[in-house]
C-alpha cells in the first residue's frame, strides 16, 4: 500500500525530468529526518512577525515560525493551515472559519478563536500597511466558540481569502500581546507562534537560529531539526558560500551570477517560485508634470522601450516581459488583451512630432530625469538601457542614484521627480497589490507606494471600487480586464518587466517549494538529502 | 650595553591619558552635533527608510511608525533628548532594532576590534619587514620588485582583493571559509572555538592589512635610507658594531618613529576600510553597522558607534604616544 503511494508520487517527477532521474542514482522518495538547513540572506530582518509589516526578510523568517488561517496552492488555490473549513455567506458579508483543535503556541497556550479575532482586528488591520487596505471591511470578528471565528464585513471583500497566508497575515498569541504596545512588544524580536519551527535566537548582523517544533500540529512534520538564516551581506559572497556548500539556499543572487552557478554540480536553479506576491517591475510618471499630462508622450515613450533587450540582458531572461499592470502568475485576473506599445521608434517619433515636440537644433526633443528604486543593480541599468533608448528618439533622459530613504522621500514626500523605474509586489490580489498604483483615492503624498504618478482616472476608480465588492469570480476578471484596458490606453506607468525571484539551492535540499508561498513559505515539507 | 627605557609609573599613565580625555569631550560633543546635523540634512528619515523596505505602507501606519521612532518631534528636541541621555551615559535605545545602542555595537565591538588588531599586526610586521628588504636593496631588483608590488596592493581596491582571495582560498582550493565569523551551528567550546574564529578571521584580516602593508613598507623604506645617513650610523659603524646590530638597533628603531606616528593615525582608517571588508566577508562588526545605520536614517546608533570609535581612536593615540615615549626617550610623555 505505502510502496504503490511513493511509486505514485515518484511518477511525475520522473516523467519532468527524465535525464536527471537517469542521471541521479537511487534518490530517495521519501523525506529523511534531521539536519540542519542554512539559508543565506542579504538584508536582516527589522522584526520577527509579518503581522505588522510587509518586509520581505521579516517574511522570510516568521514565515516559518507563524501559521495562517490558509496556505496556498502553488496555483493559489487556498488549503487548510489553521483553519480547517471556511465559507462565506450568500451576501458575502460573513466570512466564517472552522478553526483546527489541539493546536499550541509555542509556549504550550492553546491556539482558540480569541487569537484569530485578536489579529485581525488589533494587528493586521491597524499596523500591516497590505493589512490596513485587505482587511478594512472587517467591522468585526464574532468567536461563537473557541473554535469557530467569524469576519462581519460592511462590504463584502472576496480577496480576503486570498490573504490569509503564513506570509501575509499571521495569526499571532493574543495572550502575550494583549494590551501592549503591538509595536514595542518584546515577542516581536522572539516570536512565539504555532508553525513548524521555534525560535531560538537571533545574533543581529550575524545569525538567527530556528529549531523544528515537536509539538507541531500536522504530526511528524517538519523534517528538519534546524533552520539557520545567516546573514550575507555581499551577493558576491553569497554566491561563493552557495558554491563551498557553506549555505545551502540564496533567492538574493545576482540574475548576472546565476548561468554560471547553476552550471556548478551541486546545486540546483528554481525558478518555480511563489505565484502570490510576485513581482512588476514599470517606468511611472509623475503626472503633476506638464510634459507627461499629454498621453502622446506617455505613448511614444512606451514605443521606444525595448522591452527583449531588456529582459535579455538585464534581467538574463528571469522574467517575462510585460504589458499589463497585473502579471501573469496572477491568472485569474491578468489579461493580454490591452493596447500594447511595440518597441517602434518611427512611431515614437511621430507620436512626439504630433505632440509638438520636435527636434531642436541639437537633435533632443526634451529631457527629463528618472529615479530608480535602490532595490538593486537591476533596476539602475534597466534605467540606463532606458536612457539609451529615449536617446534614439531625441529624449535626454537623466539617471539619478540615490538610497531607499532619499528614493521614498523624493517621490512620495517631497515630489522632486519626473519618473522613476521601481518593482512591486502585485500581492495575493489586485485589490490588495495593484489598486494602490492607480486609485485616485490613494493619491497620498508622503506615503510609499501609493499612487506616485497622481493618476485620476474615473473610469479606473469605478471598476477598482466595483471589483473590490464583487463577490462573483467570472464579473470580477471582468472588470479587472476592463480596468487593465483602461490604464494600457491611459498609461500613467508602463510595465516593463514581470520578474521572478529564482532561488539557488543545494540539490540535496528537497521538498522547500511546495506552495504558493515559495521561499518565504513553512518548509514543513523541507528536508535535506544525503549528500 | 643596553639603553635605559624610561619607565612607566601610573602617574605616567595618568598624565598620558589625562590631557587627551579632556580634550576629548568636546570632540565628542563635537561628532555628536556635526554628525546628528549632517544627518538631518540627508533627505528621508528612519520611517522613509522603514516603508521602503516593507515596500507598502499606509497614512497611518507612516504616522503610527514616527511617532514610535519620535520623528514626530523636532529636530532640536530630538538633539536635545539624545543630548540629555548622554548625560546619564546612555547611548540611547534603537526602535529599529529594538534594544538599546550600547548593547547593540558592544555585541559587535569584539568581531571588529578582532579584525583591526589582526589587521594592524599584519601591515606592520609585514610592512616593516619589507621595507627593511626594500631600503636593505635599494635601487636593486629586490627593491624593485617588491615596490611594484606595493604599489599593486596600494591600488587594488580592498573589496576586490577579497572577493578574489575568496574565490582563490575559498572557492577553488577549499582552505579557508568564505565569510562569516564562526562555523554555523557549530556551538564551538574554547580552543576549537578559538582556532575557529581564526580561520574566519585570515581572508577578512589579510585583505584589510593588504592596503596598509603598502603604505607602511614604503614608508618604513624612506625612514631607513634616511637614517642610514645619520651620523650617529656612522659613528656606531666605525666603533665596529656588528652590522645586524647597527641595523636593528640604530637603524630600525628611529625609522620606526614616523611609521608609528601614521600607524596612530591610520586607525580610523581601519575602521572605515572595516565596513567594506566586513561587507565582503559576512563579518558582522561595527563597519555593517554604520553602514546599515545611515542606510536606515537610524542617528541613535550612527552617533553611538561615531561616539565610540572616536574614544577608541583617542585611546589608541595616547597607546602610540607611550610607545613613541619607549622607542625614543627623547620624547616626553604628554
Amino acid at each position: 500500500m505505502t510502496v504503490s503511494r511513493r511509486h505514485l508520487l515518484a511518477l511525475p517527477a520522473a516523467l519532468a525530468w527524465p535525464a536527471a532521474e537517469a542521471a541521479a542514482p537511487a534518490v530517495p522518495a521519501v523525506p529523511v529526518r534531521g539536519g540542519t538547513l542554512v539559508i543565506g540572506v542579504g538584508r536582516e530582518p527589522t522584526l520577527l512577525t509579518s503581522a505588522i509589516t510587509t518586509a520581505g526578510p521579516t517574511q522570510t523568517v516568521s514565515g516559518k515560525v507563524f501559521d495562517g488561517l490558509l496556505s496556498y496552492d502553488v496555483d493559489l488555490s487556498p488549503r487548510p493551515q489553521l483553519a480547517t473549513r471556511w465559507e462565506t455567506s450568500a451576501d458575502g458579508l460573513a466570512i466564517s472559519f472552522q478553526l483546527r483543535p489541539g493546536v499550541k503556541w509555542h509556549d504550550g497556550q492553546p491556539f482558540t478563536s480569541a487569537d484569530v479575532a485578536f489579529s485581525v482586528m488589533e494587528a493586521w488591520k491597524k499596523y500591516n500597511a497590505r493589512g490596513r487596505a485587505t482587511f478594512a471591511n472587517v467591522e468585526r470578528v464574532d468567536t461563537p466558540g473557541p473554535l469557530v471565528a467569524v469576519l462581519r464585513l460592511s462590504k463584502p471583500a472576496p480577496y480576503i481569502l486570498r490573504a490569509l497566508s503564513s506570509v501575509e497575515s499571521q495569526v499571532i498569541p493574543r495572550h502575550l500581546y494583549a494590551g501592549s504596545d503591538l509595536l514595542a512588544n518584546p515577542h516581536n524580536n522572539a516570536p512565539i507562534g504555532t508553525g513548524p519551527f521555534r525560535f531560538v535566537r537571533w545574533e543581529r548582523g550575524r545569525q538567527l537560529v530556528l529549531e523544528r517544533n515537536p509539538d507541531y500540529w500536522d504530526a511528524g512534520k517538519p523534517y528538519l531539526d534546524r533552520i539557520v538564516f545567516r546573514q550575507l551581506p555581499d551577493p558576491a559572497a553569497a554566491a561563493a558560500a552557495l558554491e563551498t556548500g557553506a549555505v545551502h539556499l540564496s533567492s538574493e543572487l545576482p540574475l548576472s551570477d546565476l548561468a554560471g552557478i547553476a552550471a556548478k554540480p551541486r546545486l540546483a536553479l528554481h525558478r518555480r517560485t511563489a505565484s502570490a506576491g510576485s513581482g512588476i517591475t514599470g517606468f511611472e510618471f509623475n503626472l503633476e508634470r506638464p510634459l507627461f499630462q499629454d498621453v502622446r508622450v506617455r505613448r511614444a515613450i512606451a514605443h521606444a522601450v525595448d522591452r527583449d533587450f531588456l529582459l535579455k540582458n538585464v534581467w538574463y531572461g528571469y522574467g517575462t516581459v510585460a504589458q499589463a499592470p497585473i502579471p501573469k502568475p496572477l491568472a485569474e485576473f491578468h489579461t493580454e488583451d490591452v493596447p500594447t506599445y511595440p518597441f517602434d521608434l518611427k512611431r515614437a517619433e511621430a507620436l512626439l512630432d504630433e505632440a509638438g515636440y520636435k527636434r531642436k537644433a541639437n537633435g533632443i526633443r526634451f529631457s527629463f530625469t528618472n529615479d530608480p528604486n535602490a532595490t538593486g543593480a537591476v533596476l539602475s541599468q534597466t534605467a540606463q538601457v532606458l536612457r539609451s533608448n529615449l536617446a534614439r528618439i531625441g529624449v535626454r533622459m537623466e539617471v539619478r542614484q540615490q538610497d531607499f530613504g532619499e528614493f521614498v522621500n523624493r517621490v512620495y514626500t517631497r515630489r522632486d521627480f519626473d519618473t522613476t523605474i521601481y518593482s512591486a509586489s502585485a500581492g495575493p490580489d489586485p485589490a490588495i497589490g495593484t489598486q494602490r498604483f492607480y486609485w485616485s483615492k490613494n493619491i497620498q503624498p508622503g506615503v510609499a507606494f501609493s499612487n506616485g504618478a497622481a493618476y485620476r482616472s474615473a473610469e479606473a476608480d469605478r471598476l477598482l471600487e466595483a471589483a473590490q465588492v464583487e463577490t462573483d469570480p467570472a464579473k470580477r476578471r471582468a472588470l479587472y480586464v476592463r480596468f487593465q484596458q483602461v490604464v494600457e490606453t491611459d498609461l500613467p506607468k508602463i510595465p516593463l518587466i514581470s520578474s521572478e525571484t529564482v532561488v539557488v539551492a543545494q540539490k540535496s535540499v528537497r521538498d522547500f517549494l511546495t506552495t504558493g508561498e515559495g521561499s518565504s513559505g513553512n518548509f514543513a515539507n523541507a528536508w535535506l538529502a544525503a549528500a | 650595553m643596553s639603553i635605559r627605557l624610561p619607565s612607566l609609573s601610573w602617574f605616567t599613565w595618568l598624565g598620558a591619558l589625562r590631557r587627551p580625555l579632556v580634550r576629548a569631550l568636546p570632540t565628542a560633543l563635537g561628532v555628536v552635533i556635526l554628525n546628528f546635523a549632517l544627518l538631518q540634512l540627508v533627505p528621508g528619515d528612519a520611517v522613509d527608510a522603514l516603508v521602503a523596505e516593507a515596500g507598502s505602507a499606509t497614512a497611518e501606519t507612516t504616522a503610527l511608525l514616527r511617532e514610535r521612532y519620535g520623528l514626530d518631534q523636532s529636530s532640536w528636541h530630538q538633539l536635545g533628548d539624545y543630548l540629555q541621555h548622554l548625560l546619564h551615559l546612555s547611548l540611547g535605545y534603537s526602535p529599529r532594532y529594538d534594544m538599546p545602542v550600547l548593547d547593540l555595537i558592544l555585541a559587535r565591538l569584539p568581531n571588529t576590534l578582532l579584525l583591526m588588531g589582526a589587521a594592524l599586526v599584519i601591515s606592520l610586521t609585514l610592512g616593516v619587514a619589507l621595507g627593511t628588504v626594500m631600503a636593505t636593496w635599494a635601487r636593486r631588483w629586490p627593491d624593485r620588485l617588491l615596490s611594484s608590488l606595493a604599489f599593486l596592493m596600494y591600488s587594488t581596491p580592498g573589496f576586490w582583493i577579497g572577493l578574489m582571495a575568496i574565490v582563490l582560498f575559498a572557492v577553488q582550493l577549499g582552505w579557508l571559509p568564505s565569510g562569516g565569523d564562526g562555523t554555523v551551528g557549530a556551538e564551538l567550546q574554547g580552543w576549537e572555538r578559538f582556532t575557529d574564529t581564526l580561520r574566519h578571521a585570515v581572508l577578512p584580516a589579510c585583505t584589510l592589512a593588504s592596503f596598509f602593508v603598502a603604505v607602511y613598507a614604503r614608508l618604513t623604506r624612506a625612514a631607513i635610507l634616511e637614517v642610514q645617513t645619520q651620523d650617529y650610523v656612522r659613528t656606531a659603524r666605525a666603533k665596529g658594531l656588528h652590522p645586524a646590530r647597527v641595523r636593528l638597533r640604530h637603524i630600525l628603531r628611529n625609522a620606526l618613529l614616523p611609521v608609528t606616528t601614521v600607524a596612530g593615525t591610520h586607525l580610523g582608517g581601519l575602521l572605515g576600510g572595516a565596513a567594506v571588508t566586513e561587507t565582503v566577508f559576512s563579518w558582522s562588526g561595527i563597519g555593517r553597522l554604520t553602514l546599515e545605520a545611515v542606510q536606515a536614517r537610524e542617528y541613535r546608533v550612527l552617533l553611538g558607534v561615531l561616539l565610540l570609535s572616536s574614544l577608541l581612536v583617542i585611546v589608541a593615540n595616547v597607546l602610540i604616544d607611550l610607545l613613541h615615549a619607549r622607542l625614543d626617550p627623547r620624547i616626553r610623555v604628554a
